[in-house]
């Protein structure tokens, strides 16, 4: 088993408690072992753009204080917008000031030394797992079904922080064919769902997210993928009275299912997979 | 006696070592209306703030549990503003949403872990604000069951946040809804007010007290 420091994020510890479930499944079943590191707190869901706005990275920096106390080298992260807060604060404390004048306000933690890369599920799955091994483990095929995949727009851009190409993405394409599926051609998969306007306004979530789902039902789709928390649920729960009325589930829940997870078999709705 | 020098709202009072705080004010010839009540460090009205010389940290802790050291500048903080939305506890869910509609400022949280230094109760506050964030009730009341309420952490929160009411709502709501219920607690209460015990105690009541006195030592004990 490879050990994997894990960020859960609080929406899979919320809301999407069933994605979290299904993913672990998935990781133990290519070989990780993973460990959630201890006593995190909230990425901050928003990356700051202020240069000057150190305070935005203290929590952010503290979760990856919190890695490198376990003696970690790297994270995972499940969630677009989890990923994009630490990844892109990694990245802004790689700056010697800025990481000194970090480390003297987090007075009560080990200095920050870097050096901790964060992973997302994706880059995981496509860098270290490989697709082949992905189809090996396959136990259930989903057996040519029809699936959306939805990137959103969090891992896709800024272009330097981008999981894939961010204009032709295709690394969730290649893991849905890996377990059996067939990827439909959908023209809003990299379009924002409307993210956090979930809180205060969900009208505009709304509005975006029937536009994507009549996109993915446009191509033939029987099953929308994300891989962020907050995308899977305004899919699910912001869709318009008169939207298609698609089934939205994480990645990683489906893949869990795919290795044999028994958990989350009656919230799947694969229709005739099998 | 040896004495220290300590300044009381600016103002340098060479008090005898070992007081507390709290003391060392009345000492001084304060009268204190507010900013005291339990003198146990139960009650949390007594919290003070103070900074010592030549360190650049200002300390929060109550002024009843604190003794005095030489240099330090104190100031009392009576009373902590602080929003607490009404509810009622009955038409309540018990989820992180709940936590989130009532208290919207959870969400300014950064991480700055100031409210945890702040905690004279030593509590992880900051912990605490980051399971409401996600939700996790039954892991708020734990971490604030030892909550005074003395709102220092209040009043250095740089998101605002009200952690006292906050704590206290996620105790009421995991009380109300997420602890098990205690049934044999409920069974006992049915049987004291069918009268079940009603004989017995009607027996011990009409004892005299030899008899009484006889009757106790020779009850049944755990061992």
């Amino acid at each position: 088993m490879k050990k994997l420091a894990y960020f859960p994020g609080c929406a899979m510890k919320d809301q999407a408690r069933p994605d979290e479930a299904g993913t672990l499944h998935a990781l133990a079943a290519l070989g990780y072992e993973v460990a959630e590191i201890p006593r995190w707190n909230c990425c901050g869901t928003v990356y700051s753009l202020a240069q000057d706005d150190l305070m935005r990275h203290v929590g952010p920096v503290r979760n990856l204080i919190r890695v490198q106390g376990m003696g970690e080298k790297r994270v995972l992260t499940l969630c677009a917008m989890c990923y994009g807060t630490l990844k892109r604060s990694a990245q802004f404390v790689r700056e010697e000031e800025r990481l000194a004048r970090i480390n003297a306000f987090l007075d009560t933690e080990e200095d920050f030394r870097g050096g901790i890369e964060v992973v997302h599920l994706l880059t995981l799955l496509r860098d270290e797992v490989g697709y082949e091994e992905l189809a090996s483990r396959v136990k259930r095929s989903l057996n040519g079904l029809k699936v959306a995949t939805y990137y959103g727009c969090v891992l896709l851009r800024p272009r330097e922080f981008a999981v894939d190409d961010p204009d032709r993405p295709e690394v969730m394409e290649r893991v849905v064919e890996a377990i059996g599926g067939a990827p439909v051609p959908f023209p809003e998969r990299m379009e924002c769902c409307g993210a956090y306007l979930t809180v205060g306004r969900s009208d505009i979530v709304t509005d975006r997210v029937g536009r994507i789902l009549r996109s993915a039902r446009g191509g033939g789709a029987d099953l929308v993928v994300t891989t962020c928390p907050l995308c899977q649920f305004n899919l699910a729960e912001r869709r318009p009275p008169v939207a298609p009325t698609l089934p939205v589930l994480y990645l990683g829940q489906v893949l869990g299912w795919a290795f044999g997870a028994d958990e989350p078999a009656n919230l799947f709705p694969l229709g005739g997979a099998r | 006696m040896n004495e220290v020098t300590v300044f009381i709202m600016g103002k340098g009072y060479h008090v005898p070592e070992g007081l507390t705080i709290m003391k060392a004010m009345e000492y001084a010839g304060y009268r204190l209306g507010r900013g005291c009540g339990c003198r146990g460090g139960y009650c949390g009205a007594c919290a003070t703030v103070y900074r010592l010389r030549g360190d650049y940290r200002l300390y929060a802790d109550l002024a009843c549990q604190t003794p005095v050291q030489d240099g330090m500048y104190i100031a009392q903080l009576p009373f902590t503003p602080a929003e607490r939305p009404p509810y009622q506890l009955a038409d309540l869910q018990p989820r992180g949403e709940t936590l989130l509609s009532l208290f919207p400022e959870l969400a300014r949280c950064v991480a700055c872990n100031t409210c945890t230094k702040a905690c004279p109760q030593k509590l992880e506050v900051m912990d605490a604000v980051q399971a409401a964030l996600r939700g996790d009730i039954p892991q708020v009341a734990e971490l604030t069951f030892d909550c005074v309420s003395c709102g220092l952490c209040t009043m250095r929160c740089p998101a605002e946040i009200s952690h006292h009411h906050v704590w206290q709502l996620a105790r009421r709501l995991n009380g109300a809804y997420l602890t098990p219920r205690a049934l044999h607690v409920q069974k006992r209460v049915q049987e004291v007010a069918a009268g079940v015990f009603k004989a017995d105690l009607d027996t011990l009541l009409s004892l005299g007290k030899d008899a009484l006195v006889a009757a106790y030592k020779a009850r049944e004990i755990e061992s």
